[in-house]
């Protein structure tokens, strides 16, 4: 299959250098894809499409007042990172993930940051996922963030920046494992030549940070999943994080609140006591008691389980405060003040529209930049400036005078490419890649994280509610022999 | 083990045993309606009654006819004793705990839920309604063999046949009550030619024609066919074997002494039932209800030993209140 057509103009590629040349730990899959043939990719594509639906990957969308499990996209050629890249990766993830929590746990404690200035008091207060409810709460470790999925691009300089920090209840790692297994089926003879950094040991790691979070020092506590329900769309990463850790899957229904103040099952051998819950649901919906009276998805009590510390839960309540675009503009200064050091992955340029003079430079260049919501995720209500029309424009030049805290604007990041599979040929498509980052006591970086591909030529747009598929990741260790 | 996963689990084996048995029901009596005087009618009407959804019916239909009957328990979906209610909620009960079950049977129970709604609305003419039913019946065959060979047979599966024996035992003793209605109760229009005919058909309904043929080798009977089907040990659509099949199941389930002690309190009246005094004083029909009575009783304490999250001193008052 040949290369030569391959142009990914001023992307930057992951895989080929402008010159057509492989890119540090690219080479031998690089050479497999030029010496094979399109007939022999387009077999391996449909095994692999085989292999996700007997694996029964999908996910669910929501469209026309009908829940439909679809598939999961997926494109066979992987995405490569060098070890040597990675490891500073990873490194800048763990100093961020750090430094949010240190946030979290000073914003519901002390407050430092707001009385050294570094932080507007201001911004707190009209933050969509402050818990007040949450004051004086001093989680273990002073972690309240235990998962976080953080979204990373790459400009067309090379350099990765970090998009967003996603740490309310961030989903896509079982995608991430399940992408890994299918594509040893699809390749087992690249896995052969490769040092590809093993990443099926997830479910454990995440095990493992949640009990070391467990009110009731235990080697095995008893750790629950806590879904919304089937109708979630990612209610088949819930399943399956429950049946790869043993863990119980529960819904609201099956938890109650005893008098004792501690958090157990219905099971049919009669109530059973929880000691850590991994809950999926937005905090709002989790305890009618103290959040939105009406929910039934939540348990009634389970704010003043979690208070009295007989239940831990994961990520806590609140921990979305550090979850929004504007707090995100302020991470760089967290580092520095938390923990004394300059930030190794670097923000996306961001213009806080909160700020009037920034705000100004906002509007006045709607054309070019990214205009985001600071609270919503899933790429929704979102302007994309040189994509955009004239009427779009006025519209959120409307919406950010009504509402400025709401917005922030980024310029276009021109993110990189990756050789995807298309009918007859390989062609550049865009990426971004979200690592999951687990925090106990100790931390644990993803070896890669999901690589989300936008599948319509030319779109930027990676989220697999809105036509975006995913390749697998692999970290590559340079071959000792 | 959750109880709502247990709950549904439960009404799972509860709605795929009704689909079959409802399947089978409609089959035979239709069979049998090719055979019988153009005089008698009420055939239709027993249908309804096996069903237990009288009430239901008439409150829809002023009389019950090959086509409203059909349609009711073919299709109709706001009654929950018809084929596409009942596979419907097998569907549902499943896809709320895909996790626990085999995929594959997922897949099954899926496409059972696809044939029945492309095709139940054919079925009420009489051409193909045959292999319609035929097919449903294969199906459940199939889940059924599925599971028992692929599952483990833990307390997950044990809640499925619990659902299922005491759903097969109350259809097996409806099918009795009002088979035996019908011969009994109107002896005037059905000349006793057709009593052999009709024994039969009550067989049939359950599969258990030739399997009685080979116990008994009298000629069909009332007597031998209603003892056959009650208290016989070796038949698996009988009362007696359904409720050792309940007590095996629920023997090794937690919290389960009051559940179990009801069984065996059944299984002890069912083994002391003399069928022969019986049908001669005319009190089947009584009987019957009490025995229906008693599977109700087990159905309510599964629902509160391990469902409804009573208290152990609830469930004990309740059992005390029940008994």
């Amino acid at each position: 299959m040949t290369l030569k057509n391959y142009n990914s103009s001023h992307f930057y590629d992951e895989l080929l250098t402008p010159d057509g040349k492989a890119r540090p730990g690219s080479g031998r899959l690089i050479s497999y894809l030029k010496k094979t043939t399109n007939d022999n990719l387009q077999k391996r594509k449909h095994a692999a499409e085989l292999a996700i639906k007997t694996m029964g990957i999908t996910f669910t969308v929501y469209s026309e007042g009908e829940n439909i499990d679809r598939e999961w996209p997926y494109d066979i050629i992987p995405r490569v990172i060098s070890l040597r890249e990675w490891e500073k990766v990873e490194a800048g993830l763990k100093q961020r993930l750090t430094a949010l929590n240190h946030f979290i746990n000073d914003l519901y404690n002390e407050q430092k940051i707001l009385k050294d200035k570094i932080i507007p008091r201001d911004l707190l207060k009209s933050s969509k996922n402050y818990r007040e409810q949450c004051r004086g709460i001093k989680p273990v470790y002073g972690v309240w963030a235990h998962i976080c999925g953080t979204d990373l691009v790459r400009d067309s300089d090379g350099t990765i920046y970090v998009l967003e920090d996603n740490l309310r209840v961030p989903s896509g790692v079982s995608y991430m494992i399940e992408n890994r297994k299918v594509t040893k089926r699809v390749f087992p003879e690249l896995f052969e030549d490769y040092n590809i950094l093993p990443m099926g040991d997830y479910p454990s790691q995440l095990f493992d940070t949640l009990s070391s979070i467990s009110p009731r020092p235990m080697d095995y506590p008893e750790v629950a999943v806590l879904t919304p329900g089937i109708y979630n769309s990612a209610y088949f990463e819930h399943s399956f994080l429950a049946q790869q850790m043993g863990a119980e899957l529960v819904e609201g229904s099956d938890l109650v609140v005893g008098d004792d103040e501690c958090v157990y099952m219905k099971t049919i051998g009669g109530l059973s006591r929880v000691d850590v819950i991994y809950r999926r649901i937005d905090d709002l919906f989790i305890d009618p008691e103290v959040f939105n009276k009406d929910s039934l998805l939540g348990v009634p009590g389970l704010i003043r389980a979690w208070k009295k510390g007989n239940v831990a839960l994961a990520n806590a309540p609140g921990a979305g405060v550090a979850d929004d675009k504007v707090v995100y503009t302020y991470v760089p200064d967290m580092i520095r003040y938390y923990l004394d050091e300059d930030a190794i992955l670097p923000n996306v340029p961001s213009f806080s529209c909160d700020n009037e003079k920034e705000r100004k430079h906002v509007l006045a260049n709607l054309e070019n930049l990214v205009v985001k919501p600071a609270n919503e995720s899933g790429g929704y209500g979102m302007l994309i400036g040189p994509k955009s029309s004239k009427r779009e424009r006025a519209e959120f030049a409307r919406l950010i005078k009504a509402r400025p805290r709401n917005y922030i604007g980024q310029p276009v990041i021109s993110i990189s490419t990756v050789p995807t599979l298309t009918e007859n040929s390989i062609e550049p498509r865009h990426v971004d890649l979200r690592p999951f980052i687990l925090h106990g006591d100790r931390m644990y970086v993803t070896a890669g994280g999901l690589t989300r591909v936008a599948l319509v030529k030319g779109s930027l747009v990676v989220n697999s509610s809105q036509g975006g598929g995913s390749k697998d990741t692999w970290i590559v260790a340079p071959n000792r022999d | 083990m959750l109880s709502r996963v247990a709950e549904r689990m439960y009404w799972f084996g509860r709605y795929l045993e009704r689909v079959e048995n409802t399947a089978r029901l409609v089959n035979v009596n239709a069979n049998l309606l090719l055979d019988l005087p153009k005089s008698v009618k009420h055939i239709w009407d027993s249908l309804i009654h096996i069903t237990g959804s009288g009430e239901l019916f008439f409150e829809k239909h002023g009389k019950a006819e090959e086509r409203n009957v059909i349609r009711f328990i073919l299709a109709d979906t706001s009654n929950p004793g018809s084929i596409t209610y009942s596979v419907r909620m097998c569907r549902e009960n499943v896809r709320t705990t895909r996790e626990i079950m085999p995929s594959e049977s997922w897949e099954q129970i899926n496409e059972l839920h696809l044939f029945v709604k492309q095709h139940a609305n054919n079925a009420q003419n009489r051409e193909g309604r045959h292999e319609f039913l035929d097919e449903i019946i294969n199906y459940c065959h199939q889940i059924n063999g599925f599971l028992s060979s692929n599952m483990s047979h833990d307390e997950t599966f044990n809640f499925i046949q619990v659902g299922m024996n005491l759903e097969r035992a109350d259809m097996t003793s409806r099918i009795v009550d009002v088979g035996c209605m019908d011969l009994l109760g109107h002896k005037e229009t059905i000349p006793d030619a057709f009593d052999n005919i009709l024994w039969m058909n009550v067989l049939r309904s359950l599969s258990a024609y030739q399997m009685y043929k080979q116990h008994i080798h009298d000629r069909v009977n009332s007597n031998d066919v209603v003892s056959f089907l009650i208290q016989d040990e070796y038949f698996p659509r009988t009362v007696a074997f359904a409720l050792s099949e309940l007590n095996r199941c629920i023997s090794i389930l937690p919290r389960n002494d009051h559940a179990l002690r009801q069984i065996t309190r059944m299984q002890r009246i069912i083994g002391e039932l003399e069928v022969e005094k019986i049908i001669a004083s005319e009190k089947l029909h009584e009987t019957l209800d009490d025995l229906q009575i008693e599977l109700g009783k087990i159905h309510e304490l599964v629902m509160h030993t391990w469902f409804d999250y009573l208290t152990d001193s609830e469930t004990t008052q309740e059992a005390q209140a029940q008994s």
